[in-house]
């Protein structure tokens, strides 16, 4: 195949859509880490935060209301980020495949 | 059907045939008949599962990857399947019976781990490899000195697994079905070498999708049980707990499993990133026809494990108020679970369905150790056959002779998972899991994202990180308190932490950063030259299908 890898890298509309993917991708992981890592270092530093009572008279606690929330979150953002890949950027990308294609054979 | 001519489909025959006869045998007294007879149903389904599947295993690609063809949904399930193996199902009950909220831990970094595992690397690692995640790793860097690292990174985290699973199953069939140990492993060895070496990636997947659909079925039906005897309410579930918690209500505060800061932080850095470096979960992105799907197959897989650790937190709080009030189950005077602590949740299904209800939930356990077994073994034996002997050994080898390999190395790794299970029986060897999990996270998680994503990471840098990352895993277990103190009897450990991981992670990252940034040899300036097309591929696709045609 004459080098269509090459044919793909100098359309900038190939570097908007990576980019545009890459920048989605880092932030959903950004929010992912940062809510898993704020959840492991209050169990480090500050474990009273998560023994408190969520409301007066239940005994569940703050930090099981984070664990549930944070596997929710897992689901949720998950799901956001195969919709979006999905219906959004997929179809973009299939399009630059099939007009470098056309131009390689032409 | 016509009788069959190959020599494999014989012999499942005469495995399948052998079964009335073993149902005999086992009508020992005391023996939970339902549980005998479920998991024979089991094996009998699975094993003509296998025998489907070994007539559509033809090619390389039909064993490693079954053939592309598995759909978003099946695959969800079966990664699902992998990941929810009976550890988790009872080690994670346990953990929270005994330690309460310590065990939300587990539960929290497991799922977390799904989502990154999505952003940052399904799609770009189904997009560049063909098999296995070496393959991705080894596209611009040397292939031989990263295939034995890969290799080396993927067999230590499988055997170690191993072990630990054919331990566990040993005894809790011995426990369960009154089997004796040693039978117990060999069983379990012979069901999952016939899986693997018969029906590859097929019959692998689907005897995971099998054992999926029971356990999160159980699992509902328990959890379902259970809820129902507090009303439906989470806070007369945590109320009863906490009455009946030798800790009380502090069963809630955080740091009785874990104390110390940095252990924490270790903990929590292997939970979310192991997964992301366990060979046998990368492999199944390799299933699935394109980036779509392996997208879609992390979904569902979130949503069934999710679904799955959210039973885990009723069922763990719900054994501590139902199961602590039995003596039946639990002796006050020592505050042990009868059987272990993993019992915990086996004892449940007891209190709320009787007989045959703890029958049913012992033979879902089963399955899931056989099912998860036989993944670990598929994931060993297409590291020997595939990234050892095809691309390093014998480069030039046929596909039919790159398959004979793979079932060879099934066969060997089951022998040898077996001769380990049988020499570590009264070990503790709850280390391995964790030591698995290390590796995972330190060294192939480390190794793969850097080579997609970094475009200065040179052969030299990479082979560096690895040894390093894999030195202080392996290092910092051994010496460390678990391994040192609990296991060798030594009086203080060399290494003061429980939990390696966040160490090893940073040695294996500056060992790839330091060893890159200093490499300057004609080789080194090739492979960052590289990195453009293999980005390319890493984004669109473009190639990736010419690759796992040839």
């Amino acid at each position: 195949m004459p080098d269509l890898s090459s044919i793909i890298d100098r359309d900038p509309r190939f570097h908007a859509l990576q980019r545009a993917r890459s920048r989605f991708a880092w932030r959903m992981a950004a929010v992912v880490l940062t809510c898993y890592y704020i959840f492991i270092l209050i169990i480090a530093w500050r474990p009273a935060l998560f023994a408190i009572a969520l409301t007066p008279g239940t005994v569940v606690t703050v930090g099981i209301a984070y664990g549930l929330g944070m596997i929710a979150l897992s689901i949720l953002l998950t799901g956001l980020y195969v919709w979006r890949a999905n219906h959004e950027f997929d179809p973009l990308n299939q399009e630059l495949l099939d007009e470098a294609t056309k131009n390689s054979l032409r | 059907m016509k009788p069959p001519k190959t020599p494999c489909a014989r012999l499942l025959l005469l495995v399948l045939s052998l079964l009335p006869g073993v149902a005999l045998a086992a009508t020992a007294p005391g023996l939970n008949r339902i549980a005998v007879t479920m998991f024979l149903c089991f094996v009998a389904v699975t094993l003509v599962v296998t025998l489907w599947a070994a007539r559509r295993t033809r090619t390389t690609k039909d064993f490693y990857a079954a053939g592309g063809r598995i759909t978003g949904f099946q695959n969800g399930l079966a990664i699902a399947g992998d990941f929810m193996s009976a550890a988790t199902f009872l080690g994670i009950s346990a953990l929270i019976f005994d330690f309460g909220f310590d065990g939300l831990i587990y539960v929290v970094g497991g799922v977390a781990g799904w989502p990154l595992v999505l952003f940052l690397l399904s799609e770009r690692l189904k997009n560049l490899g063909k098999f296995t995640f070496a393959d991705a790793v080894s596209i611009r860097l040397r292939a031989t000195p990263m295939r034995c690292l890969a290799a080396t990174g993927s067999l230590c985290a499988v055997v170690l697994y191993l072990i630990a699973q054919m331990v566990g199953a040993g005894k809790l069939i011995e426990v369960l079905f009154h089997l004796r140990y040693e039978y117990a492993v060999c069983t379990v060895g012979i069901l999952m070498v016939l899986y693997v070496s018969f029906g590859g990636m097929i019959a692998t997947t689907w005897v995971q999708i099998i054992k999926a659909s029971l356990l999160l079925v159980g699992g509902s039906v328990l959890a379902w049980m259970v809820y129902r005897q507090f009303d439906f309410s989470f806070d007369h579930l945590l109320r009863a707990a906490t009455a009946n918690h030798q800790l009380g209500a502090r069963m809630l505060d955080p740091g009785q499993l874990v104390h110390d800061p940095i252990s924490i932080i270790s903990l929590g850095s292997t939970l979310i990133l192991g997964t992301a470096g366990l060979p046998h979960i990368l492999m199944r992105f390799f299933t699935v026809p394109n980036a779509a799907e392996a997208r879609r197959s992390v979904l569902y897989a979130t949503g069934f494990i999710g679904y799955f650790y959210l039973l885990i937190f009723i069922l763990g709080f719900g054994a501590v108020a139902l199961v602590t009030r039995d003596a039946g189950y639990f002796d006050p005077a020592t505050n042990k679970v009868i059987g272990g602590a993993n019992m915990a949740a086996i004892h449940l299904s007891h209190a709320v369905g009787g007989d045959a209800f703890l029958g049913f939930i012992s033979a879902v356990c089963f399955a899931t150790i056989l099912a998860v077994v036989s993944g670990l073994t598929l994931s060993g034996a297409s590291a020997i056959s595939h990234d050892l002997y095809a691309n390093v050994f014998r480069p030039h080898a046929s596909e039919r002779d790159v398959v004979r390999v793979s079932k060879i190395s099934a066969l060997g790794l089951g022998a040898i998972a077996v001769a380990l299970g049988l020499a570590f029986e009264d070990q503790n060897v709850a280390y391995m899991v964790l030591l698995a999990f290390t590796i995972g996270a330190s060294v192939n998680f480390p190794l793969l994202f850097l080579a997609m994503y970094w475009r200065n990471l040179t052969t030299r840098g990479a082979l560096l990180g690895g040894c390093l990352g894999l030195l202080v895993a392996v290092g910092g277990i051994v010496f460390g308190p678990t391994v040192w103190v609990e296991v060798l009897g030594h009086a203080t450990p060399l290494f003061p932490y429980k939990y390696p991981a966040l160490f090893a992670l940073i040695a294996s990252f500056a060992g790839s950063i330091l060893g890159s940034l200093t490499d300057h040899s004609p080789q080194a300036a090739t492979e960052r030259a590289a990195f453009g097309a293999q980005y390319v591929r890493s984004q669109t696709g473009l190639g990736a299908e010419a690759a796992s045609m040839h």
